[in-house]
């Protein structure tokens, strides 16, 4: 567990490192995630002593964003008189954008199909 | 009564309290959705600060103070990123095969999620600072945030913009893919991950390992390409 969680870290930080200090417009954790799966490339056996740990934390990955969640209601007051619109936008956006994404992928997907065949 | 006094004035100045009550806000949350059998309505996240937040008004709590409880928890985000790395790695056979319905479906999602959030906001009429922070919105909070403060959003607003999409993708995408009857895991995963980021992964994760590891990729790629198109589509929008 403790390894595991000791490369996770590393590679969070090795991704902040490069992000800050190329300046790129990715955060850390992003590139650090890149990183852990060009280490999972070299060293394939990794996978099973990372396996026990990511599994608890992907399962609780809920848990992570209570504290932001919380933050939402002590800042609600940003919202102001939008609010009505705001989530009627927020809602419609992101039904869309969900329809749109599935749409394309699974379209895709049947082409590539049929191209293959 | 003054031991009490002197006990809530100890408690309330270590981060123990509300780290401690922020996993136990978290655990009954997660009870309460598991015995109602994971319906999408009890989103973790949001029973979590329905449970948390009366807690801190009554006790006259302000955020600060509760965050430096709560910090050590919202810090595993970056490891939790990381650690999707995983999911990528066990599945990459079948990503390989969908390389070209990944790449297509994201950049679509994605320019719509944005897309789709300016024009609403210019025809609900609503002021430019408001609606630069509303942009950035599908994406994971850093990376919105730093859209936000680029483009002259408030970056606050994106944080609450950003949480609340990521909650209402998390409580949709299942009643709206059962509905069009879609059954394919992969692209249910994906759509949700780019249009909900990390809360909308979470909920990926408890309905389907595969849907789970789709969601972490696009969610991840959706991170990269947002701050790519949301100054095109600003220049070209508004």
């Amino acid at each position: 567990m403790l390894q595991t969680l000791g490369l996770l870290l590393g590679c969070q930080l090795a991704g902040e490192f490069i992000t800050r200090g190329l300046g790129l417009p990715i955060p850390g954790p992003v590139l650090g995630l890149v990183i852990l799966l060009l280490a999972l490339a070299l060293l394939p056996t990794l996978s099973s002593s990372l396996r026990p740990t990511i599994q608890v934390i992907l399962a609780h990955l809920s848990l992570m964003f209570v504290p932001a969640g919380v933050g939402v209601i002590w800042n609600l007051e940003v919202l102001s008189s939008d609010w009505v619109a705001l989530l009627v936008i927020l809602t419609l956006s992101t039904v869309l954008s969900m329809l749109v994404t599935v749409a394309i992928f699974i379209a895709m997907k049947r082409l590539m199909m049929r191209w293959v065949k | 009564m003054n031991n009490f006094v002197n006990l809530w004035s100890y408690l309330s100045t270590t981060p123990l309290l509300w780290l401690t009550a922020t996993i136990g806000a978290y655990l009954v949350a997660e009870k309460v959705s598991e015995r109602l059998l994971n319906p999408p309505w009890a989103n973790p996240v949001l029973l979590s600060v329905a449970l948390l937040s009366p807690i801190l008004i009554f006790t006259n709590t302000d955020y600060g103070t509760y965050f430096e409880g709560a910090q050590f928890i919202h810090f595993l985000l970056g490891p939790a990123t990381v650690a999707l790395a995983l999911p990528l790695w066990d599945n990459r056979a079948t990503i390989q095969k969908s390389v070209v319905p990944i790449l297509c479906a994201l950049v679509a999602g994605s320019v719509v999620a944005a897309g789709s959030a300016i024009l609403l906001a210019q025809a609900f009429d609503l002021p430019m600072n408001v609606l630069l922070s509303l942009a950035p919105k599908s994406t994971t909070a850093p990376v919105a945030l730093g859209i936000s403060e680029a483009v002259g959003g408030i970056p606050t607003l994106t944080a609450v913009l950003v949480i609340l999409t990521g909650i209402i993708g998390a409580i949709t995408v299942t009643p709206l893919m059962n509905i069009l009857s879609i059954t394919d895991w992969q692209a249910r995963g994906f759509a949700v991950g780019v249009a909900a980021h990390g809360i909308g992964t979470a909920r990926a994760f408890k309905v389907n390992p595969i849907a789970g590891a789709y969601a972490g990729i696009a969610m991840a790629l959706n991170a990269l390409l947002t701050s790519l198109i949301v100054p095109i589509l600003l220049k070209w929008l508004t």
